[in-house]
């Protein structure tokens, strides 16, 4: 299987210079690698750019309504615990309309990988602010500058349960790689976000992370049993404070044992949870990578496989023996 | 004492307390000993909306109706013949609904200056007077089963106090001449593991039976003979059961695995712990976090190929609208059940009203058409969800089902089916290419229809029909996104023919008229029993002539409604809305149907029935 076998003949369709298209990319490219065929690979979407995705890998799928991907992925996952079900959301449509089914698909631990592209901005109803744009956002809709706080869709999905949580870039075609990889092995509900740039409506928005020049010292980059440093020659750490927080010191001030390890497989969510809020507004120094990464009991899985067996054993006596259960009485 | 035994050939008892008195389980009891004594029966539950409203209240009262006759009857019955009492309250709530010079038994014992008062009564009914048009039996219920239950070994006064609603069904039983072994049989296996319970409720239950039979107050007792029903094997079930029992042999007749998902809601709610407990059968219930996401689910089910289910009552509808609308563009089966409750909003949610039918047919922004089917009465809930089972595999397609509250909670004798008069569907899955290795193969067109316009339900896992849908308009046969005019237009008109043309698929209109009516009464759901008891009635006991007919299917309407309608000269419709099927008919077929409408939250009586129709013959006759 190559690229090609996951690439349907639809025309793309985003608006020159989209983050979608890289994204698009690194998914077509990492499919064929995963070892599951297109025909057992269904994507489903909601409304948004992303929601387009769907039309362009050649696998199942459903371009779905306003927020409601997750549930109807969970339907699929219920009942087909043999295929690979993807949710393709963004920051509106998973974390506004759809929150509630996000924060559920999460908390049940669905086996159903969730890729939020969150541009911070509503691009396909053309520039109001979204649930994860910064406060005080100018746009459309708050011309003088939205009052609402923003969510952080890691530390959200953290405190909805998830067990396995990471963070990626649109354009870091490696580590967008790696990163869902790492999600598509996760046996039960995998929640990525990824940093994507709308250069329409919020050109910019993570340069800090993102672009060249400013990542490099910016970026931090998670490795699961390694000490977290970044830098642009890895000169900086993060080490905890005297109160438990994490903070930024330099490596060469408070030395190699001071820095904190990185554990995404603790059971334990804390420091996942410290470092999803550790991105300082405005952009500074930013984790990316696999926050947590945790065993648990999938949903449904074993329940579907039994069922579904429970379902092929009966046939018209049992229902006949069904239909007759409890008190029954001739008529001659 | 020698007590006199006269015959009946109907009687409708109602057993009304405190919603802790246990009424619902005495009257399952005494429906049992009906059913076992083989009259025709149809039975009616009313319980209140609280949890637990404050004891001795008006709001706390739980009733149980059941009618019995000695002929096929269909009502739980409209006005009680007997009412059984356990508390002041329980009597003001129902006394208005029993027959003039009824039978009245209350639990004497109950009527207490704390009950009264709580009641609401400024005099004690059993001594002003005020019950004097009616025969009342004082039985001092609480005492005589205090005094029966002596002696059982750990039991506390306080559940020896509680049994006393067996010993009120006993007297009833015996009133009756109901068959005492499915009670003492019941109450044996219900609390084997509670001995002290078990043998309050038995002593209870034969001391309200010896009552009746020794005490001089009571000196007639009647006999129901058995009704002359059709041949078969029986059981009683509620729509509830019905329902469940239905999809599930719709499972079992398609091959396809039942999913089901729903958020609790009432009445919709016994249908999720009902089907929860199907495991065996393979079926997979989930209780979502809201009615979206039910609906969510079972479409998502539907897509990889089960038989997907989602039901819900009043304003859970509202909020599975935009997924419905989905599943229209989608064009994959779903089936959705709407449990109707009465009134907008929260409305009275234990209350029954068919006033759903208008947002099920047009409920959906667009042009978004789609069946719907109603259930006549409890058992043929069975019928119905397997047939809107049948329509929504068949022809890819959401169905709505629409039953209601009252025919949820109500049950009557259901004879058996044979498993292989039950329809076989066949979901006729799209099939890989042969040549699904080839580069040459032909491309899948997952909208290219047949000859019943239907386009292939192909599902994932299947090697060479990967493809991609959604709610944006479809272009003809191929599904891609289309904003051309013409193909909007068209698939519009052809999503409407598709519906249109299950029409061709399902029976015909069929009139009850022995001949030469000129009123014809046209129902559809639940008021099946009221109309049809009403019509029979008229033509039984006044010759009048009056036809009937009932409509299962809303959408599409049979193919000869429009030659029925207007082959009478005046056409009555029933309903407990305030006339949508009228209206319906009246754009649909420019007849001129005359409305009834009921929106009191009760169901349909007959006696309801039976005045309109009096009315409109006499109006005939003073014209003629």
């Amino acid at each position: 299987m190559t690229k090609k076998d996951f690439t349907s003949d639809q025309e793309t369709r985003w608006c020159p210079g989209c983050g979608d298209y890289a994204i698009l990319a690194t998914v077509q490219s990492l499919l064929p690698e995963l070892g599951v065929p297109p025909e057992r690979c269904v994507f489903v979407s909601g409304i948004g750019c992303s929601g387009r995705f769907v039309y362009y890998v050649d696998t199942y799928g459903i371009h779905s309504i306003h927020g409601r991907a997750p549930a109807i992925a969970t339907g699929i996952a219920a009942t087909r615990p043999d295929l690979s079900v993807w949710v393709i959301t963004g920051d509106g449509d998973g974390l506004s309309i759809g929150g509630n089914h996000l924060i559920h698909a999460l908390r049940r631990n669905v086996p159903i990988k969730i890729l939020l592209f969150n541009n911070q901005i509503y691009g396909l109803t053309k520039g109001q602010y979204s649930p994860t744009s910064e406060q005080g956002k100018v746009t459309k809709s708050t011309p003088f500058g939205s009052e609402d706080l923003p969510f952080n869709p890691l530390a959200l999905a953290l405190g909805a349960g998830a067990t396995f949580v990471a963070r990626s870039v649109d354009t870091d075609k490696q580590h967008l790689a790696e990163t869902l990889r790492a999600a598509a092995e996760h046996p039960g509900a995998a929640f990525v976000e990824i940093y994507q740039n709308c250069n329409v409506f919020n050109d910019g928005a993570f340069d800090a992370v993102r672009a060249k020049g400013q990542r490099e010292r910016n970026q931090i980059r998670l490795e699961h049993g390694k000490p977290i440093r970044f830098g642009a020659d890895s000169e900086f750490g993060l080490v905890r404070g005297d109160d438990g927080s994490l903070a930024v010191a330099k490596i060469s001030d408070v030395g190699e044992d001071a820095i904190v390890v990185h554990d995404a497989k603790n059971p334990d969510p804390t420091l996942a949870f410290q470092l999803a809020q550790f991105a300082p507004r405005p952009l500074g120094p930013t984790p990316v990578g696999v926050f947590r990464a945790v065993d648990a009991p999938v949903w449904g899985a074993d329940l579907a496989a039994e069922l579904r067996a429970a379902h092929e054993r009966v046939g018209e006596d049992e229902l006949a023996a069904l239909l007759r259960q409890g008190e029954t009485w001739t008529v001659a | 004492m020698a007590k006199t035994l006269e015959k009946k050939d109907h009687v409708v008892v109602r057993f009304a307390g405190d919603s802790g008195d246990g009424m619902q389980v005495v009257g399952s009891r005494f429906t049992d000993e009906t059913a076992a004594a083989g009259n025709d029966l149809a039975t009616l539950p009313d319980f209140p909306a609280e949890i637990r409203a404050p004891a001795g209240t008006p709001h706390g009262v739980s009733a149980f109706q059941i009618h019995f006759a000695s002929r096929d009857i269909l009502t739980p019955g409209d006005r009680p013949n007997v009412l059984v009492a356990m508390n002041p309250a329980a009597l003001k709530v129902n006394l208005p609904a029993l027959e003039r010079g009824g039978t009245i038994i209350v639990n004497e014992d109950g009527f207490n200056d704390n009950n009264l008062r709580k009641a609401g009564y400024a005099s004690n009914p059993l001594e002003d007077g005020s019950l004097d048009g009616y025969t009342v039996f004082r039985v001092p219920m609480t005492s005589l089963t205090v005094r029966a239950t002596q002696g059982i070994d750990g039991l506390t006064s306080r559940d020896a106090a509680r049994s006393k609603n067996f010993f009120a069904l006993g007297l009833v039983s015996w009133l009756y001449g109901r068959p005492t072994e499915p009670t003492i049989e019941w109450i044996e296996r219900r609390f084997a593991e509670r001995p002290a319970i078990r043998d309050a409720n038995l002593a209870a239950f034969h001391a309200g039976w010896n009552f009746g039979e020794t005490t001089e107050a009571l000196a007639v007792h009647y006999e129901v003979e058995p009704a002359k029903l059709p041949p078969g094997t029986y059981r009683n079930v509620n729509g509830t059961q019905a329902t469940a029992l239905g999809l599930i042999a719709a499972s079992v007749r398609s091959g396809l695995p039942l999913f089901y998902a729903s958020y609790p809601i009432t009445p919709a709610s016994e249908l999720l712990h009902t089907l929860s407990r199907q495991r065996r059968f393979g079926v997979r219930t989930v209780q979502a976090e809201d009615e979206i996401a039910a609906a969510g689910m079972a479409l998502g089910a539907a897509f990889a190929g089960n038989l997907a289910v989602t039901a819900t009552s009043g304003p859970g509808m509202d909020l599975k609208a935009e997924t419905i609308g989905l599943a229209v563009m989608l064009e994959l089966p779903l089936v959705i059940i709407d449990v109707q409750r009465a009134g907008p909003s929260t409305g009275m949610p234990t209350k029954t009203e068919q006033s759903d039918l208008l947002m099920a047919l047009y409920g959906r922004h667009g042009e978004s058409p789609l069946p719907v089917v109603a259930a006549a009465t409890p058992a043929h809930c069975f019928d119905a969800a397997l047939e809107a089972a049948r329509i929504a595999i068949t022809y890819r397609t959401p169905v709505i089902l629409l039953t209601d509250t009252f025919l949820a909670n109500s049950s009557e004798p259901w004879r058996l089916p044979e498993i292989d008069e039950l329809p076989h569907i066949d979901p006729e899955f799209a099939q890989p290419p042969s040549d699904a290795d080839s580069d040459e193969r032909p491309k899948f067109l997952p909208y290219q229809r047949d000859e019943r316009l239907r386009r292939p339900w192909a599902i994932p896992g299947t090697p060479g029909l990967q493809h991609r849908i959604g709610g944006l308009e479809k272009q003809h046969e191929t599904g891609a996104i289309s904003y051309d005019p013409q193909n909007h237009e068209f698939m519009t008109r052809l999503r409407e023919e598709r519906i249109a043309r299950i029409a061709n698929d399902i029976p015909e209109l069929a009139v009850d008229d022995p001949g030469g009516a000129d009123l014809l009464v046209l129902g559809w759901g639940s008021t099946y029993g009221a109309i049809h008891g009403a019509v029979r009635k008229l033509r039984r006991e006044r010759g009048v002539k009056v036809a009937a007919a009932h409509l299962t299917h809303l959408n599409p309407l049979p193919a000869n409604t429009g030659e029925v309608l207007r082959r009478y000269r005046r056409v009555l419709v029933p309903e407990l809305n305030r006339g949508q099927l009228a209206r319906l008919l009246r754009a649909e077929y420019l007849v001129d149907v005359e409305s009834f409408s009921k929106v009191t939250g009760l169901p349909m009586f007959t006696a309801d029935i039976v005045e309109q129709i009096e009315l409109r013959v006499e109006r005939a006759r003073r014209a003629a």
